[in-house]
């Protein structure tokens, strides 16, 4: 059974006002569009939804496992992932059995990302100082990844209750941990561990110019092979991207500009403009976003996962959903064509999956084979009025 | 002295109009730095930073969390630097904002040791303890080595001749940039550490993150 690079979605959960109306949805709606857009990108043939997780306002998900376990529950085929999960803060065996569980439910379709979060308050609120907070990636990680492998753990720690005899339950599906990223947008000391473990990298892709990403992942590349997984380019990278698009470009930026002149995450100061050029976003055409996607590859070699940030900034879930038909059919299937044509035989198309996972694609004859119609989610039937 | 030897000396001006006389006295500190340097057989390589050119992409980095080549530019030349100079106009008792923006966004780490000449300028001489309760904390705090004159020009100063009799600019600049010199001469060029060229093993990086 042939792999293919992984395409799909990830979610912040903001609670954004809409720029011009000024109206907020409810945690609730907010909550149910994110499922919403998570069904979405399994009808439309995405491989991945990826979900964040926060602690502070103007958030809403806090709690990434009891979403995406009812994701799981709605879904047969898309992977279910985390962009990002608090290393820093969740306790290590805490995160070990939640996802290890999420994992059984989810029959192997699960992978996470480790990030360290940008809320420093979040660090004391968890009784944690952000100072340590590298230290608490490091540490936290290497007690998480001996906990998934190893049956009966002894472990002494500066962060943590030491453990002696312990054993996180339920233990990995088949004895497979679930395939772990790093994500870092600026700390080489995460490139390198994700390296050192010989596990995926991934970088947002979206707050830094190109420059930057290509040097994260660079490093990320020659340290993996240093640490002797193989060559530098067999190394599993992941990147985000930010896109809008309308079959007219001047039509896309005309209608995405309040939203990002009003969107927090996107300052206020840089006009619309300079951040494209200065940064991997990109609002046009599909074709535009086709050409700046493969452009990527030109940045950071051939990769395996591609994400995009689909329902934010107050984009109204009609919006979102429109948004994610024009990828499912007329962009991702370019992609993967294209990504497919110029790639060595030699890298891996995706990241590695669970083995049930694979026997599931082989039987259906394909990752692409969209889910059973009455499953399906459309525009029209969506559960949140936009 | 070694033959060929060279240190970077980089200016920092936060003046605003143009010509300003902010620039006018960072001009003059930085000619009387390289005379020093070149008396103690150092050549001095110069680098002028105007913040006026930055002053948008500074208040873009602050919001948007990263900066434009240009500010790259600049703030590399500074961290690299064997030697700086910072002259600020006082506005409302202080450095200015954009003085302050620059030094907002550069890491703290790259100033450690490094030679510091601070110097203001201002309407009156009232002013001039700026040097001393702005200027002297901001590169204290940043751990730089600052020299112990620093130089105030009010604008009457510009009147009192090209004879550096005891406690005129003319006479103050000499001090304050014989003091840069003989600071930057004492001490060993700047190595830069590029983590992404030259990495820190994991197993260091482990190591140096417990305790």
């Amino acid at each position: 059974m042939e792999q293919t690079m992984q395409f799909g979605v990830f979610t912040v959960g903001d609670l954004t006002p809409h720029p011009t109306t000024g109206q907020t949805v409810t945690e609730a709606e907010r909550i149910q569009i994110m499922v919403t857009v998570a069904l979405k990108a399994e009808e439309i043939g995405l491989d991945v939804f990826a979900a964040g997780e926060h602690h502070n306002p103007p958030f809403v998900p806090s709690s990434p496992t009891t979403m995406l376990g009812y994701i799981a529950a709605k879904t047969d085929r898309i992977m279910l992932s985390t962009a990002t999960t608090l290393i820093t803060t969740n306790d290590p065996v805490k995160i070990a059995e939640d996802y290890a569980m999420l994992q059984h439910l989810a029959d192997g379709r699960v992978d996470l990302m480790m990030g360290r979060g940008n809320t420093g308050p979040v660090y004391p609120w968890f009784g944690k100082d952000i100072r340590n907070g590298i230290a608490l990636a490091y540490e936290n990680y290497a007690l998480l990844h001996r906990l998934w492998r190893e049956d009966v753990v002894d472990w002494d720690g500066q962060f943590r209750t030491p453990l002696t005899g312990f054993t996180a339950v339920p233990r990995p599906l088949d004895g497979v941990p679930p395939f772990v990223w790093h994500g870092s947008i600026r700390s080489p000391e995460i490139a390198e561990q994700a390296a050192y473990y010989g596990d995926g990298f991934f970088h947002n892709n979206i707050f830094w110019p190109k420059d930057h990403v290509q040097r994260m992942v660079k490093l990320y590349r020659e340290r993996w092979e240093h640490y002797g997984h193989g060559p530098a380019d067999r190394a599993i990278v992941g990147l985000g991207g930010h896109v809008f698009m309308r079959p007219n470009s001047q039509d896309a930026i005309r209608e995405f500009r309040p939203f990002f002149d009003h969107a927090p995450v996107y300052g206020g100061g840089m006009s619309l403009e300079d951040y494209m050029d200065q940064t991997p976003m990109t609002i046009g055409s599909p074709q535009e976003v086709i050409d700046r996607t493969m452009g990527f590859r030109e940045f950071v070699g051939d990769y395996q996962r591609q994400l995009f940030i689909a329902d934010h900034a107050g984009l109204p879930l009609k919006v979102v959903l429109e948004q994610m038909d024009i990828l499912g059919e007329q962009v991702i299937p370019v992609l993967r064509k294209e990504f497919a044509a110029l790639r060595p035989a030699e890298v891996s198309d995706g990241p590695p999956l669970h083995p049930r996972v694979l026997a599931a694609q082989a039987a259906r004859g394909g990752p692409l084979t969209s889910a059973a119609p009455e499953d399906s989610v459309t525009s029209t039937e969506t559960a949140v009025p936009a | 002295m070694t033959a060929g030897a060279s240190r970077s000396l980089v200016v920092v001006s936060a003046g605003l109009s143009q010509p300003s006389s902010t620039r006018l006295l960072a001009d003059r500190l930085a000619a009387a730095t390289e005379r020093h340097l070149e008396d103690a057989g150092i050549a001095p390589k110069l680098r002028v930073v105007e913040l006026r050119d930055h002053a948008r992409d500074l208040t873009n980095h602050l919001l948007t969390g990263f900066p434009t080549p240009a500010l790259q530019e600049a703030i590399d030349a500074v961290v690299s630097a064997d030697g700086l100079i910072v002259v600020s106009p006082i506005f409302s008792a202080s450095f200015s904002g954009l003085f302050k923006m620059f030094f907002d966004v550069i890491e703290r780490d790259g100033f450690a040791g490094k030679p510091v000449l601070i110097a203001a300028t201002g309407g009156t001489a009232r002013h001039s303890l700026a040097i001393d309760h702005a200027l002297r904390p901001l590169f204290a705090y940043l751990n730089a080595a600052v020299v112990p004159t620093g130089v105030f020009a009010a604008t009457e100063d510009w009147g009192h001749g090209a004879v550096a009799a005891d406690g005129t600019l003319v006479e103050r600049i000499d001090r304050a940039a014989r003091e840069l010199a003989t600071a930057m001469v004492g001490r060993a060029p700047t190595a830069m550490r590029d983590p992404f060229t030259d990495p820190i093993p994991f197993e260091d990086l482990l190591r140096s993150n417990q305790g």
